[in-house]
C-alpha cells in the first residue's frame, strides 16, 4: 500500500440553475471585467489516502465521490490523477 | 401513539416538533439521539428542521449516515410513517428515501416568512383532514429550500399525486412571487412513492397554535394519527 492524493472537482451541474455563480459573475461585470460569460462555483476537495497503485487509488475516490462527495442529482465531479502523498 | 423526533447535532427544531406532539396533538413522544441505533418503538419518525453537521458538504449530506439513520431507512422501507421537515427534507432526499434535492435559495438569502401552501392531494397519510386546495399559512426558514428534480422526475411526481404542497399566492394562484426559493414548480413538499414519507420545506410544527399566528399545522399532526391509529 501507498499513500495518494487525489484532487476533486465538484461544480453545479449544467443546465441547473447556479445562483451563487451568477451572483458572482455579476461582481466581476460590476469590478469591469465586462469579457466574463459563465461563472460556477463549486467545490475543491482532496483526499489523501492508502492504495495499492493510482488506479485502485482513483477508483476508490470516484466511488466516494458517488456516494458522499457530490450528489448525482444536481452536481458533476471530475477527479485529477492521483499523486504519491 | 409514539412519535420518535431523531436530535442530530445542529437540529434545532426537534423541542419545536415535542411541544406540537406533546402539547398539542397530546401523543407521546421521544427524543432519538443520532447515535442511537433503535428507534424505541416509534410509530413514526419525525426528522425535525436545523443545520445538522453544520451543512457540511452539503446540506442533510453527513447526517445522512448517522447511525438512527440505518433504523429510520429500514423503518420507512417497511412501511412507517416519516415525517420530514425541512432540514429533514434535506436529509431524507440525500438518503433516497424522496427525490430530488434541495438547493440554495434562488436570491441566495435565507428567508425566514410565513407563506401560503396549497394542499394539491388530500388523500395522504399526512394530510386527509385538509381539503383539497385549501391554503395554508405555514412559516418557512431556510437558505438551501429550492427543490430540484430532472422533468422526468418532476412529471412522475404530478402525475402520481406526490406533490402534497405547492407555494402560491393568498389567492391560492402558483406565481414566482409565492415561490420563497425558487423551487421548481413551486413544489413546498412532496410523499415517497409508497406515500409514508413525507418531505416539506414549511414547519407545521411551528403552526399548532393561535399564539403562534396560525393553527394550520395541527390538521397534518392529526392527520397521521387517524391514518396510524385506524
Amino acid at each position: 500500500m501507498s499513500k495518494f492524493r487525489i484532487a476533486v472537482h465538484i461544480t453545479p451541474r449544467k443546465g441547473l440553475l447556479d445562483p451563487q455563480g451568477n451572483a458572482v459573475r455579476d461582481a466581476l461585470h460590476t469590478l469591469g471585467f465586462k469579457p466574463v460569460k459563465d461563472v460556477h462555483v463549486g467545490r475543491y476537495i482532496i483526499v489523501e489516502t492508502d492504495a495499492y497503485d493510482a488506479i485502485a487509488a482513483e477508483e476508490s475516490v470516484t466511488e466516494m465521490c458517488e456516494k458522499l462527495l457530490a450528489n448525482p442529482v444536481t452536481e458533476d465531479f471530475e477527479i485529477e490523477s492521483a499523486v504519491p502523498a | 401513539m409514539k412519535f420518535g423526533i431523531v436530535t442530530f447535532p445542529g437540529s434545532n427544531c426537534d423541542y419545536d416538533a415535542f411541544h406540537a406532539v406533546t402539547e398539542i396533538l397530546g401523543e407521546e413522544a421521544v427524543y432519538l439521539w443520532h447515535k442511537d441505533h433503535e428507534l424505541q418503538g416509534s410509530d413514526v419518525i419525525v426528522l425535525p428542521g436545523g443545520f445538522s453537521y453544520g451543512d457540511y458538504l452539503r446540506v442533510g449530506a453527513i447526517a445522512r449516515f448517522s447511525p438512527i439513520m440505518n433504523e429510520v431507512i429500514a423503518h420507512a422501507k417497511a412501511g412507517g410513517p416519516v415525517l420530514a421537515i425541512c432540514n429533514g427534507f434535506q436529509i431524507a432526499c440525500e438518503a433516497g428515501l424522496l427525490p430530488g434535492a434541495l438547493m440554495r435559495n434562488s436570491h441566495l438569502q435565507f428567508v425566514s416568512a410565513e407563506v401560503r401552501i396549497r394542499v394539491e392531494n388530500s388523500d395522504t397519510m399526512f394530510t386527509n383532514l385538509y381539503d383539497r386546495g385549501e391554503i395554508l399559512r405555514i412559516p418557512v426558514a431556510h437558505g438551501d429550500g429550492r427543490f430540484v428534480a430532472t422533468d422526468d422526475v418532476l412529471d412522475r411526481l404530478e402525475a402520481e399525486g406526490r406533490v402534497t404542497f405547492r407555494y402560491v399566492d393568498a389567492s391560492g394562484a402558483v406565481t414566482a412571487a409565492a415561490n420563497p426559493n425558487g423551487s421548481e414548480r413551486n413544489i413546498a413538499g412532496i410523499i415517497s412513492e409508497g406515500g409514508n414519507v413525507l418531505g416539506m420545506m414549511p414547519h407545521p410544527e411551528r403552526a399548532c397554535s393561535p399564539l403562534l399566528g396560525s393553527s394550520d399545522g395541527v390538521r397534518l399532526l392529526e392527520s397521521i394519527l387517524a391514518r396510524v391509529a385506524a
